[in-house]
């Protein structure tokens, strides 16, 4: 302590702006938005792009494209119920879908690094051709780079896609009422959990598999039985606290969910437990919340629960008038607090 | 799920909590001394359904809050050196040393690597015999035994690149500190479930008898919580001071006796600096004779790192239960995850952390008080 004697009360002072991307900066929190709004929006912010939705619609002719794009650097690439091919298609088809838009074309871009083996790769390019028949949208256009060895992770896709929205749909934050009934179509947190025992080595006894899906049906499916839905939103990087803080902030609603109707599978509670990390901030990669008129909500869960019976939607809360607007949670012990958005990445706790 | 719905149901939580009210007739402040047992009274809301009279006060029980800034700042320039790999906890990655965290030297080029287990360390070591392998081992007795394991795995294998910078503290001692202090504001404990798991709870029958004080060994889910709060109210309405185990399906009298040969073993008793707490004789642990080559302080030149310290953030009397997180002017407006002040604001296990995360909406400058 530079020979003087410490302190009996010792902290440190705030650390200085520090200049440099962090892991922090890549975990779908605050962080993360903070990047978006300082480098990003406040230079390519226009009526198409505000960063409020998933994929951007754009009139042409009588009807609106929906364009997005992703980018998929997942490790380990090959995991329980997935790996980065159908990862790249889903994620994108899934953005698509969320802005009610009926995925049509991709394009794929893969980063390679040198040395990664050909098998493998081919492995990747046939779950991508299945998961885009399985999503039925066709990759129309591509590019390949290869960087030197230990310059990157092995490989990493970007997928950019277009699709088609209705007429008379027009899904957003900005839909949003009172009253509204919050869904989701299934249990939380497989993919997020399956990626991290993966990489910790953890032995569970029942593997947690991802839930990595293309969501294209479960949206078609709502807006064919004519729900009134207002917005939907997958519940990725950060999970449904992320997800719910976005469009309480973009609405300026207040949003109210009880945890109990959260479905959780126990294996995932289990090694969130274990590690110390909320399902409710854990990725999922074939989940997402739809925003429903309250008459529809009943319907709405029947519908999506019809789909895959194993993994059954569930209303889970309602938006509110409540003047904070924020997104807020009665524990399973009925107290309410507040559900906030993740700060920087989950990392796992020392004990 | 087996063993944690049962010690969550909403029927026997409200049963107890009422049994609670009905108890009490006069103010009682209990700490609770682990970082985990914050984190669920706050994540759980169960303070929220105590009486008046009773206030729960949060004690130093966050390996990461207590992890003194210099030791974190020598952890940073091990991890700036070139051929040094640093292993550590996820927890450790974000917490502000006087200038950088991990994450930012990480980014900067650092070669540091976030590990579940000591044990993790020492195999980085082995797949790498041209780089020196630093495990930063901190925390409690809790996770003291992986750490001894590690550096005792790593000398039967005579890795040659392996060390760990030590900063390991012990419980006892730090009651002590809080119990001896002027302005102590404590009059009952929730013991450390985890820690006594390790170290059983017998060494708290003397601070039991010596400062007069009820300890009640808890765990770490609400009905445990609750429990433990009850049977401390308890032994404080009848003037009773024991120690009383609410733990018992985890926590043995003796603790863990494989475990506590290891410790003994592999390290010693020595003083420690605790962040915001200062020095506290007996209270840490540093590598025995037998093991001292593996100490990264001895393999490494550190002696110039020098902490710098402010004077803003008042972690160091949130960590003796004198405030809580929402006491602080900084709090939610200076002192934010994304922009720590301290450790407590930034460890998963620290008081500042929960109450930002579930008790945003308490920030002073929202509504003027600490509820």
């Amino acid at each position: 302590m530079n020979g003087k004697p410490a302190p009996a009360i010792a902290c440190p002072l705030p650390l200085p702006d520090q200049g440099h991307i962090t892991l922090a900066h890549g975990g779908g929190g605050t962080r993360m938005h903070d990047l978006l709004e300082r480098v990003f929006l406040k230079r390519f912010r226009n009526e198409l792009g505000d960063g409020q939705t998933d994929a951007a619609t754009i009139a042409v002719g009588e009807g609106r494209l929906a364009f997005t794009t992703d980018s998929f650097v997942v490790d380990p690439p090959f995991f329980p119920g997935g790996d980065i091919g159908s990862l790249a298609v889903h994620g994108t088809v899934n953005d698509l879908a969320m802005a009610g838009a009926e995925p049509r074309y991709l394009s794929a871009a893969f980063i390679l690094e040198e040395g990664f083996e050909l098998a493998r790769l081919e492995q990747v390019a046939d779950s991508m051709q299945a998961a885009a028949l399985a999503a039925g949208v066709q990759i129309v256009t591509g590019d390949t780079k290869v960087i030197e060895r230990q310059r990157g992770g092995g490989i990493y896709i970007n997928t950019a896609g277009i699709g088609v929205v209705r007429p008379g749909v027009a899904l957003g934050p900005g839909a949003i009422q009172s009253g509204d009934r919050v869904i989701i179509n299934g249990d939380l947190g497989r993919h997020g959990m399956a990626i991290m025992t993966m990489r910790a080595g953890f032995d569970v006894d029942t593997p947690i598999e991802s839930d990595s899906a293309a969501l294209w049906p479960e949206v078609k499916a709502l807006l064919d039985a004519g729900i009134a839905v207002h917005c939907l939103r997958d519940l990725t990087r950060g999970g449904l606290a992320s997800a719910l803080n976005e469009l309480s902030a973009s609405s300026g609603r207040a949003i109210h969910i009880a945890e109990d109707r959260v479905p959780v599978l126990p294996a995932v509670r289990g090694v969130c437990e274990i590690l110390g990390f909320d399902p409710l901030h854990v990725a999922n990669e074939g989940r997402f919340a739809a925003i429903v008129a309250p008459e529809d909500a009943a319907r709405a869960v029947a519908i999506l629960s019809a789909l895959h019976p194993d993994a059954p939607a569930a209303d889970i809360g309602a938006v509110t008038d409540a003047a904070e607007r924020r997104v807020t949670l009665e524990s399973v012990i009925g107290v309410t607090r507040v559900l906030d958005m993740l700060s920087g990445e989950q990392l796992p706790r020392i004990c | 799920m087996k063993y944690m719905d049962e010690y969550r149901d909403r029927d026997a939580i409200l049963r107890l909590a009422e049994a609670i009210r009905r108890t009490v007739t006069r103010p009682h402040a209990i700490m609770e001394i682990c970082g985990g047992q914050t984190h669920a009274i706050v994540r759980f809301g169960l303070d929220q359904l105590l009486p008046d009279e009773v206030t729960l006060v949060h004690g130093p029980g966050c390996p990461v809050c207590v992890t003194p800034v210099e030791m974190i700042d020598k952890a940073i320039a091990l991890a700036a050196m070139p051929d040094v790999i640093l292993c550590t906890f996820g927890d450790m990655m974000r917490v502000p040393g006087s200038e950088h965290d991990l994450l930012g030297i990480k980014a900067r080029g650092g070669d540091v690597r976030f590990v579940y287990s000591p044990l993790d360390a020492v195999k980085v070591a082995e797949e790498n015999p041209g780089r020196q392998v630093v495990f930063f081992g901190i925390g409690f007795e809790t996770t003291a035994p992986a750490n001894a394991l590690a550096v005792k795995t790593a000398a039967a294998r005579q890795l040659r690149n392996f060390s760990m910078l030590v900063s390991l503290v012990l419980v006892p001692p730090a009651m002590e500190a809080i119990l001896s202090a002027e302005r102590c504001a404590v009059n009952g404990f929730l013991g450390p479930g985890h820690v006594c798991t390790i170290m059983g709870s017998e060494e708290y029958e003397p601070i039991a008898r010596k400062y007069r004080v009820p300890i009640v060994i808890s765990g770490f889910e609400p009905l445990d919580l609750l429990l433990g709060i009850h049977m401390c109210v308890k032994q404080l309405e009848a003037g009773r001071c024991d120690v009383e185990n609410q733990y018992a399906r985890s926590v043995a009298r003796a603790g863990n006796a494989a475990a506590r040969a290891l410790l003994q073993e592999v390290f010693e008793i020595s003083p420690q600096q605790w962040r915001g707490l200062g020095p506290i004789p007996a209270s840490g642990m540093r590598l025995s004779e037998a093991y001292r080559d593996f100490d990264a302080e001895g393999r490494f030149e550190l002696a110039g790192v020098v902490a710098r310290e402010s004077e803003e953030c008042i972690s160091g009397e949130i960590l003796q239960g004198l405030k809580k997180p929402c006491d602080c002017p900084a709090f939610g407006t200076r002192c934010t995850p994304d922009r720590p002040l301290g450790a407590p604001m930034v460890s998963s296990e620290g008081a500042c952390s929960a109450y930002h995360r579930y008790r945003p909406a308490l920030a002073p400058a929202q509504t003027g008080e600490c509820a």
